[in-house]
């Protein structure tokens, strides 16, 4: 975890994030007009919404902004990008923050949104394709046995409708699901790793 | 003037053949209107129809002619015949677009339309043709008081219109606060960066012009006379006085700096890293688009704007409104940073940031070149120099230490004494006092009239250059708060408005809003009290008066008003064409039913500015009100004289409805004070009413608006609706 010392007020943060995160040289752009708030439809979860993160970038409060959970709220519904008058990408530069806290390690670590993006990741990356049965059986059992067989007996009825029909096949968690040329994706992975990594100035 | 003939002429086009009996209404212009001459014509304002008109006034003696047809608002070139006196009956949008085509409507629209016709001949019997004002002045050369921006524009305007300027500046150099800047906000595309404030250009421009001479050090002493007349005393600091003749003035006297040191809690006087906005300006000037640095030299690495000190506050002694200016200039301040050195912080603290126009454009981009913009209370700035505040968007109480505050205080006009605050000189005793702009000598103050805050009253919603004084316009900050770019807008429109005053001068004409009207004021000296109401409440100072308190009539500075006239206690102020007897006669001239016939009387006064124009308009779009209503368009709900009133009263009518403009600080009054004074006046009628055993309800004084279509209407259904339920007048015999 990366710490650096940020005088309030004082531009060092709103540097940092120009530099780092995806679309952040527009946060100096908002306007403080709380648009974006106003239509958020998850605007009630977020304990700081987008332009409150906005000014707290602008205010130096580096620590607040990149442990909070509030950017993982995000469910990129466009809503706040479609209104803003100053056209910030705000879906965007909300993701980019997410992404630039996780990647400094101090993302909320219990954060559902963050454990199931990785999953998600992980799923999609190891062959090619999401498998959906491994997904969602993981997003039950992510928080814990016991939890994981409640939410499992719940979602009963409709596994078995779907085996019925035809659109789930039991079978897709022992069998491999996966693509053709599955070494050919994760090394075209790797490469786009890499370039972003250099681009944002991360080692490899 | 030769003996009175009057002509009468009785349109019979736009549908009013149809509706009424025109034949009838030509028999009443010759019975009961005594015209000798009456006609009508299938359409009065096509060529036949005007020549008939010439013809009658060549070859048959005709000087004063009754036109009922259409409303004086409609066909006004057509029927405009020099040297005769003219009076417009109104009976298609007065009548015939006003009410039902019902058969059983049939005879009280004709009532309608005999009772104009009766009040058209009357009317015309008491008018003169006007003749323009003798005592006109012929002077077109402009002075212009101030060296600003605003002044230097308006000197140069005037000069490339032809006409020659005095230019009038206190200090010893043109320029003005423009003069002290280091860049002003830009003006033209992209809107992005400062630019250079083009002033020594400028003082060039003025300096070598031919036509405009300019008197440093100097200040104006004395100011007399009307447009077309001034005569004007500029002296000199070191002494030394000469009196110069002027046709108009343009007072741009521009503002003073609010004083920061009112600002204590800010740490104005107390803090090395404390300024205002002029004192930012002095040290980017001296650093010449190197590194700006403090007083104490310091070099600045970070600097905060705290927007609205001591502006926008509810505290005494400071400003309670917004100088429009400062947010631009702040975020252009916080430019010279930036530009010098990206890596500087700069912040502005607002509470609203307002950027008119194009100035959005500047703001983002200083937003681009990371100029920072926070939502923040300030509270106060320690010694140290620490800026506490509230955090708006974070609701948290904070602070900073900037290595610079910039305080953005804002602009008081300078506007002269106030005439309403201080006491007025004895006549005969007048003397010059230095707060004072314009000295004038005028019964009513030596400076203009304000409206709010110190700001001259220079009716901003509707004639924005006009002031209280004819012939005198304001431009730039004096006016209201404003920045270099409206001033120059501001200081080309002032002179435009004085180049028609020293026009229409020359002519013994009237300026704005009657302008190019012919007739003036004129009093029976014998028949006067000298009560002063005429004096006091002339809202352009037009009346001074003489040592025995008698009014002296300025006609060069009368906007035609007729407010004198209402005021008037003993009904001996008139114009040619417009009279307490031209509107009296036209009330006695209305046939009154008996009481017996349940045929009310409705009298509309209403003001031909707004009131009457509305009335046109809701005729056009054929919006109904009652037949019963007689309506007589005035100059000014101020011209009213309360004897009317009183007199249609006792004549039997059975409602009287006064319909002038919006009064008050966002007064809409073509004559400033002329509702206001009406409604004053008005106030008072309830004891005559009781008098006269009347019920209040049937005298009504309204704010109409122009737009007021649908509603003028409603008023009159509603007073005939009142009528209704009261009950007809008892006064009519």
């Amino acid at each position: 975890m990366t710490t650096q010392a940020v005088e309030k007020y004082h531009n060092d943060f709103l540097k940092e994030v120009e530099k780092n995160v995806e679309m952040g040289h527009m946060v100096k752009m908002c306007m403080q007009c709380g648009v974006c708030s106003g239509s958020c439809p998850l605007g009630p979860a977020w304990e700081h919404p987008p332009q409150e993160i906005f000014m707290m970038i602008r205010a130096g409060k580096r620590d607040e902004v990149l442990t909070s959970d509030s950017m993982w709220m995000c469910t990129s519904c466009y809503n706040c990008i479609v209104r803003c008058p100053r056209e910030l990408p705000i879906t965007h530069i909300m993701h980019g923050l997410a992404n630039y806290a996780h990647r400094l390690g101090i993302a909320p670590k219990q954060n559902p949104t963050r454990r199931f993006a990785q999953m998600f990741w992980k799923n999609i990356t190891s062959t090619g394709r999401v498998n959906e049965l491994k997904l969602s059986v993981g997003l039950y059992f992510m928080d814990g046995i016991a939890s994981g067989i409640k939410k499992g007996l719940e979602m009963l009825p409709v596994g078995l409708g779907l085996m019925k029909t035809k659109r789930l096949d039991p079978m897709g968690m022992v069998s491999g699901h996966g693509c053709k040329g599955r070494a050919d994706i994760q090394k075209m992975i790797k490469k786009a790793t890499e370039i972003e990594d250099k681009r944002k100035g991360y080692a490899a | 003037m030769a003996d009175m003939k009057v002509g009468a002429y009785i349109c019979k086009g736009c549908g009013i053949g149809e509706r009424l009996n025109v034949a009838q209404l030509v028999n009443i212009a010759q019975k009961e209107g005594k015209a000798p001459i009456a006609r009508e014509h299938e359409f009065l304002c096509n060529a036949s129809g005007v020549e008939m008109i010439k013809n009658d006034i060549a070859n048959e003696g005709v000087n004063h002619v009754v036109i009922a047809a259409c409303s004086r608002r409609a066909k006004a070139e057509t029927f405009n015949f020099d040297n005769v006196a003219v009076n417009r009956t109104n009976l298609r949008e007065g009548v015939i677009w006003v009410t039902p085509a019902d058969d059983d409507k049939k005879e009280i629209v004709q009532e309608m339309a005999a009772d104009y016709i009766r009040m058209g001949c009357a009317e015309v019997k008491k008018m003169e043709a006007p003749q323009a004002n003798p005592n006109h002045g012929n002077n077109r050369r402009i002075l212009v008081v101030g060296g600003g921006i605003s002044g230097m524009t308006a000197a140069l305007e005037a000069s490339k219109t032809g006409y020659d300027v005095l230019l009038v500046e206190k200090t010893g150099a043109l320029g003005g606060w423009a003069a002290k800047l280091w860049k002003r906000v830009p003006n033209r595309e992209p809107y992005a960066d400062p630019m250079d404030s083009g002033v020594d250009a400028m003082i060039q421009a003025v300096s070598g012009d031919k036509r405009i001479t300019v008197h440093l050090n100097s200040t104006v002493t004395k100011t007399s006379g009307a447009p077309g007349q001034f005569s004007v005393d500029i002296s000199k600091e070191s002494g030394g006085t000469s009196t110069e003749n002027v046709g108009a003035i343009i007072m741009a006297s521009g503002f003073t700096q609010f004083d920061a040191n009112k600002l204590s809690h800010y740490g104005y006087g107390k803090s090395a890293n404390v300024v205002d906005q002029a004192g930012l300006e002095e040290l980017a000037k001296k650093a010449n688009g190197g590194a700006i640095k403090r007083a104490d030299g310091k070099e600045v690495k970070s600097v905060v704007f705290v927007q609205c000190a001591g502006q926008r506050s509810p505290k005494e002694g400071e400003l309670s409104y917004c100088s429009g200016h400062c947010c631009n200039t702040s975020i252009k301040q916080a430019m010279y940073f930036k530009d010098q050195n990206p890596g500087i912080d700069a912040m502005v603290m607002y509470t609203d940031l307002r950027t008119p126009g194009n100035g959005e454009d500047f703001y983002r981009s200083a937003q681009k070149k990371g100029v920072i913009f926070t939502k923040g209370w300030p509270k106060e700035v320690s010694a140290s120099g620490e800026l506490k505040f509230k955090d708006v968007i974070l609701n948290e109480e904070v602070s900073t230490t900037p290595d610079l505050i910039v305080l953005a205080t804002g602009q008081i006009a300078n506007s002269g004494v106030n005439i309403d605050e201080v006491k007025q000189d004895e006549p005969g005793q007048w003397a010059s006092t230095p707060q004072s702009v314009l000295n004038m000598v005028y019964r009513q103050g030596k400076d203009l009239p304000q409206l709010v805050h110190g700001f001259n009253d220079s009716h901003f919603i509707c004639f924005p250059y006009e002031t209280r004084r004819t012939g005198i316009y304001t431009c730039g900050p004096v006016r209201r708060p404003m920045d270099m770019a409206q001033a120059i807008e501001d200081a080309t429109g002032a002179t435009l408005k004085a180049i028609q005053a020293v026009e229409n001068a020359s002519l013994g004409r009237a300026a704005h809003p009657r302008s190019g009207d012919l007739s003036f004021p004129s009093f029976r000296k014998e028949g006067c009290t000298q009560c002063k109401r005429c004096t006091v409440e002339c809202p352009f100072g037009a009346i001074d008066e003489d040592e025995q308190r008698f009014p002296v009539f300025n006609e060069g500075r009368c906007r035609r008003c007729g407010t004198c006239m209402g005021a008037c206690p003993v009904r001996v102020i008139s114009f040619e064409n417009y009279s307490v007897e031209t509107v009296a006669t036209q009330i006695k001239a209305v046939d009154m039913p008996d009481q017996f016939d349940e045929k009310p009387r409705i009298l509309v006064l209403a003001c031909e500015n707004d009131a009457y124009p509305a009335l046109d308009m809701a005729a056009m779009n054929r919006i109904q009100y009652s037949a019963f209503t007689r309506v007589i368009p005035v100059r000014c709900l101020g011209s009213v004289n309360t004897n009317w009133v009183v007199e249609s009263l006792n004549a039997g009518y059975d409602g009287v409805m006064l319909m002038g403009c919006q009064k008050g600080d966002n007064y809409q009054c073509h004559f400033v004070k002329g509702s206001e004074l009406a409604h004053v006046r008005m106030s008072k009628i309830d004891d005559t009413l009781k008098g006269l055993s009347l019920e209040v309800e049937r005298v009504q004084t309204y704010e109409v608006a122009i737009t007021d279509i649908e509603r003028a209407p409603k008023l009159i259904n509603e007073m005939a609706e009142t009528i209704n339920k009261i009950g007809l007048s008892p006064l009519k015999f």
